[in-house]
């Protein structure tokens, strides 16, 4: 199955842009000229292997951390140069789904959602209510609204957060890895819940993820990263096409390829023989 | 030579927390005025740090008291002045033991439980989230809990005061005989103002202290349970000593 394409008039204009970025962590390179642009109105689907910084791009795209060269703009804008004002204006326009829900703990559901309007705006409580529920009927949480967090299975943590994400009514809002650790059912109340909000709210979407066929089914663009940069890119069916080694190891989940299944080490004899004294 | 950068690096990396945390309280500064805005949070924060450790102040400022009477009518009988339990048990608390006491029984108590609740938000995200909402945790988790922890532990001192005057009165004048008028006017004539101010004072700086430590030790606590068990020892370990050299120093300060 093939998500259907988004409408053409503002399919290009560009939402996210991300320039030659080159990104290390105490001297180990994660994205070496990292190159990708999401567009208005698109679910843009970023995999790649394990450890290969998806998440690390969404905290710089988010500008939680910074890259050393390259630039990041996001609304036109460089993430990088951005002061803490302008950094937390972006934000407020940005939803974000965390792997683990990331809800407030000491709070109920019903709270946790009401959280963003409550510290960015005034209204008034029969609003507030209003509001929250409209967003906990979305995601089919509204007979939940009394539960703590603890109560919460993962699918349903992350419904709850979702809803949290949107109750701002963000134009850009990023999951990463929301199918981790779900079991089908929920996996698929995630994914439709994700096209819902792209297509309803008409919102553009950011999904991190490794699934790559549940991804396939709603992405309209995808790119797929590995060592630091982007190894392919293009719908997901040209990369359901695609004769790359890379492509499909990943594509097909082989253990053994351009990704190697052993982690660098000396020769395995050699190491075996000098433990043993011999 | 790796010996000797050893030697040099404690300090420098002693120096460099001290630095870290005394920015940091500058960042809580700068949000308390935002913060002081929601006052409805502080005061959660003052029932969680203060309420929540009633009991265990007014148990300990009973004991520590009535130790006093003890001790204090021994030492005082050798003088043939045991008539002086009341100066001396109330002297005693309100410029030493009230707020040093209460101060060590709130960082073992409310600090561990500032730093491990921070420290937890921080490993399971909710700090990030916060600010991926554009809310500044600063602002949102930790100005209230410094303030909270900063009023409370005044309070939880002039509390334990009371208790520990009555404690020793308890011992002294019911069990030891030492007469009741005496005790309490002599209290009555002999504390000055500028020794509950020593007190009230020192309890404010020490607040101010246990709960800057509880909240940067959570703040910076790395996100995996070993880290915030760390921070929660350090938490302990850090407060205690600075509270009894602050305690040194605010005691020559004032004599």
């Amino acid at each position: 199955m093939q998500a259907e394409e988004a409408p053409l008039s503002a399919k290009d204009e560009a939402i996210v842009e991300v320039h030659g970025v080159h990104y290390r962590i105490g001297g180990r390179a994660i994205f070496s000229g990292l190159d990708l642009t999401i567009r208005r109105g698109r679910v843009t689907a970023i995999m790649g292997p394990s450890g290969t910084g998806k998440s690390t791009l969404l905290r710089l795209i988010t500008g939680q951390s910074t890259q050393q060269q390259g630039v990041i703009k996001v609304w036109g804008e460089d993430v990088a140069a951005m002061s803490h004002a302008t950094l937390f204006a972006m934000r407020r326009r940005i939803g974000m789904l965390f792997q683990s829900g990331a809800l407030l703990t000491d709070l109920n559901v019903y709270e946790n959602v009401a959280f963003p309007l409550r510290e960015h705006t005034d209204l008034p409580e029969s609003l507030v209510r209003q509001l929250v529920l409209t967003k906990l009927q979305a995601v089919g949480l509204r007979g939940a609204i009394d539960l703590m967090p603890a109560e919460l299975s993962g699918g349903m943590t992350r419904r709850v957060a979702l809803a949290r994400a949107i109750v701002m009514d963000p134009e850009l809002l990023i999951y990463d890895e929301p199918f981790a650790a779900l079991d089908p059912i929920s996996m698929g109340v995630i994914l439709r819940l994700i096209q819902e909000m792209n297509d309803a709210l008409g919102l553009t979407s950011i999904v991190v993820s490794h699934d790559v066929r549940e991804l396939a089914t709603i992405a309209h663009d995808s790119y797929l990263l590995s060592e630091g940069k982007v190894v392919a890119a293009g719908t997901p069916l040209e990369l359901e096409q695609s004769q790359d080694q890379m492509v499909r190891q990943f594509m097909d989940g082989l253990a053994d390829g351009p990704v190697p299944f052993h982690y660098p080490a000396p020769d395995y004899v050699t190491q075996l023989l000098a433990d043993s004294g011999q | 030579m790796n010996g000797l950068l050893g030697l040099i690096d404690r300090p420098v990396h002693a120096v460099r927390r001290i630095g870290a945390t005394v920015l940091f309280l500058f960042k809580i500064v700068a949000q308390v005025p935002a913060a002081l805005r929601k006052p409805g949070y502080i005061v959660e924060q003052i029932y969680n740090a203060g309420g929540r450790s009633l009991i265990i102040i007014m148990l300990s400022g009973l004991f520590v008291g009535m130790v006093l009477g003890l001790q204090g009518f021994d030492l005082l009988q050798r003088f043939g002045s045991e008539d002086a339990l009341g100066v001396a048990a109330a002297l005693g608390l309100l410029k030493e033991l009230g707020p040093v006491v209460t101060a060590l029984l709130f960082a073992g108590r409310a600090g561990t439980a500032l730093t491990s609740e921070i420290g937890l938000m921080r490993a399971t995200d909710q700090l990030t989230a916060m600010q991926m909402m554009a809310v500044d945790p600063v602002r949102r988790v930790v100005a209230p809990r410094f303030l909270g922890g900063l009023i409370a532990v005044p309070l939880l001192t002039a509390i334990f005061n009371v208790v520990g005057v009555f404690g020793a009165q308890l011992i002294g004048v019911s069990v030891m005989g030492v007469d009741s008028g005496s005790f309490w006017s002599q209290m009555q004539s002999a504390v000055q103002t500028d020794d509950v101010m020593e007190g009230i004072i020192k309890s404010i700086v020490f607040g101010a202290a246990c709960s800057l430590v509880a909240v940067y030790e959570g703040y910076h606590a790395a996100p995996t349970a070993a880290g915030v068990g760390l921070a929660t020892t350090s938490t302990v370990v850090t407060s205690s000593v600075l509270i009894l050299f602050l305690d040194y120093i605010l005691t020559a300060a004032f004599l």
